[in-house]
């Protein structure tokens, strides 16, 4: 699971609506992953980051060099675009747990999938 | 496994039919390859995302990545969600470049609000509508799906779904709880007929009406449109029906036309309909 899809997940238990937001990241395994750098893609992307969750997340998982805000006129500056391409793209969770920070619901990550299926009683539906 | 000639939901959850047998075929054989991708590319093509834009788009019933394969191609990145843990199994051994979830699309899509740019599902969504356990109610999970997809993509984005409806009750069952969500759209069908080229494309939109898109057929000269419009405007009754005499011919004849209105299969009008019947009815 990238940080990119981390900072996105919101929990979606019964009752817990945007409370469920974010996910509280622990990381027992971490691969990074090269992947092609592209960035416009990034570029769209940035204002879609919720900085907090991904900052904490950041610091759970050790990264350096996590750039704190987004910096002015970042479309066209490279070294930021490049650096937030890093921590959202090429950071993969392999193994770990989500919480939900309302319910304190656990959701395990395997082989990078993180679970999320929800009982009868917790779902929705 | 699924009767000879029967569906796969008549015969248990998805879960349980997508089982590593099933996954293998998805992986191995080429032709169920072939149709999932040339599917996967026709709903991309629906999508009518903007031109030569890396978009981040939502793989409902993602499988073994099949779909998702032909987004990473086409340069978009995407997050895929399915409940065969076999499947993502076989996905991760196919190295695919999304994000996967083991997660039950009817029990919503777990992201914040306006997370996606679009989304595209093949061959999953009828599944929502056979229910497997006691709790299960396919109209309240077919909600509860539509209106967390409602709420995950940006204003203004489509998502096109791939679906085989078992029949148009189940169909209209699918749409209705779409519109309930708050989405307009309607069911693209290319080549309507021929049996089994025949696919069926709920194309729904967030944002303003849109035209619908054309269904493939053989015949490009065909005119006939295959489609039906479903929208959240209301036909304004008050005014139309208030001079009507309820069981009257022109009541009855109204009432016919309203059906059509909505796409539903209505008898043609003859010199019987509304006829006065013999008392004894």
């Amino acid at each position: 699971m990238k940080l990119l899809t981390h900072n996105l997940l919101s929990s979606h238990v019964r009752g817990v609506g945007p409370r469920g937001f974010p996910l509280r990241l622990q990381a027992t395994e971490v691969r990074i992953n090269p992947v092609e750098f592209n960035p416009t893609f990034v570029a769209r992307m940035i204002p879609k980051v919720e900085w907090a969750a991904l900052l904490e997340a950041a610091n759970t998982l050790h990264l350096a060099e996590v750039p704190t805000e987004p910096v002015e006129g970042y479309e066209c500056d490279e070294a930021f675009l490049r650096k937030m391409h890093h921590v959202l793209l090429e950071v993969e969770v392999l193994e770990g747990t989500l919480q939900c920070p309302e319910s304190g619901r656990l959701f395990p990550i395997s082989r990078g999938i993180p679970n999320m299926l929800l009982s009868d009683e917790e779902s929705e539906s | 496994m699924a009767s000879r000639g029967g569906r796969p939901e008549h015969c248990g959850p998805a879960e349980l039919f997508y089982d590593e047998n099933e996954a293998r075929k998805y992986v191995r054989n080429s032709r169920m390859i072939d149709v999932q991708t040339k599917m996967a590319g026709r709903a991309l093509e629906l999508l009518y995302l903007p031109e030569g834009q890396p978009c981040f788009l939502l793989d409902i019933g993602c499988g073994s990545g099949l779909s998702g394969d032909h987004l990473s191609d086409e340069g978009h990145y995407w997050v895929g969600i399915d409940i065969s843990p076999a499947m993502l199994d076989a996905a991760l051994d196919r190295e695919t470049q999304g994000d996967l979830f083991l997660g039950d699309m009817g029990q919503g899509i777990p992201f914040k609000p306006g997370s996606f740019d679009g989304c595209i599902s093949i061959s999953a969504v009828q599944w929502l509508c056979s229910s497997n356990k006691k709790s299960d109610i396919p109209a309240k999970r077919l909600l509860c799906f539509f209106s967390s997809l409602y709420s995950v993509l940006v204003r203004g984005a489509r998502a096109v779904l791939q679906l085989y409806p078992e029949n148009s009750e189940q169909l209209e069952l699918i749409t209705t709880q779409a519109t309930r969500a708050g989405f307009t759209g309607g069911v693209v069908v290319d080549y309507p007929n021929s049996t089994k080229a025949k696919k069926f494309y709920l194309c729904l939109f967030s944002g303003p009406v849109t035209v619908l898109p054309k269904g493939l057929s053989e015949n490009p000269d065909e005119d006939e449109a295959s489609e039906s419009r479903f929208t959240n405007t209301r036909v304004p009754f008050r005014l139309e029906r208030r001079s009507l005499v309820r069981k009257s011919r022109a009541w009855v004849l109204e009432k016919k036309e309203r059906h059509r209105r909505q796409g539903k299969e209505v008898r043609p009008d003859t010199r019987y309909t509304g006829r006065k019947r013999k008392p004894r009815f």
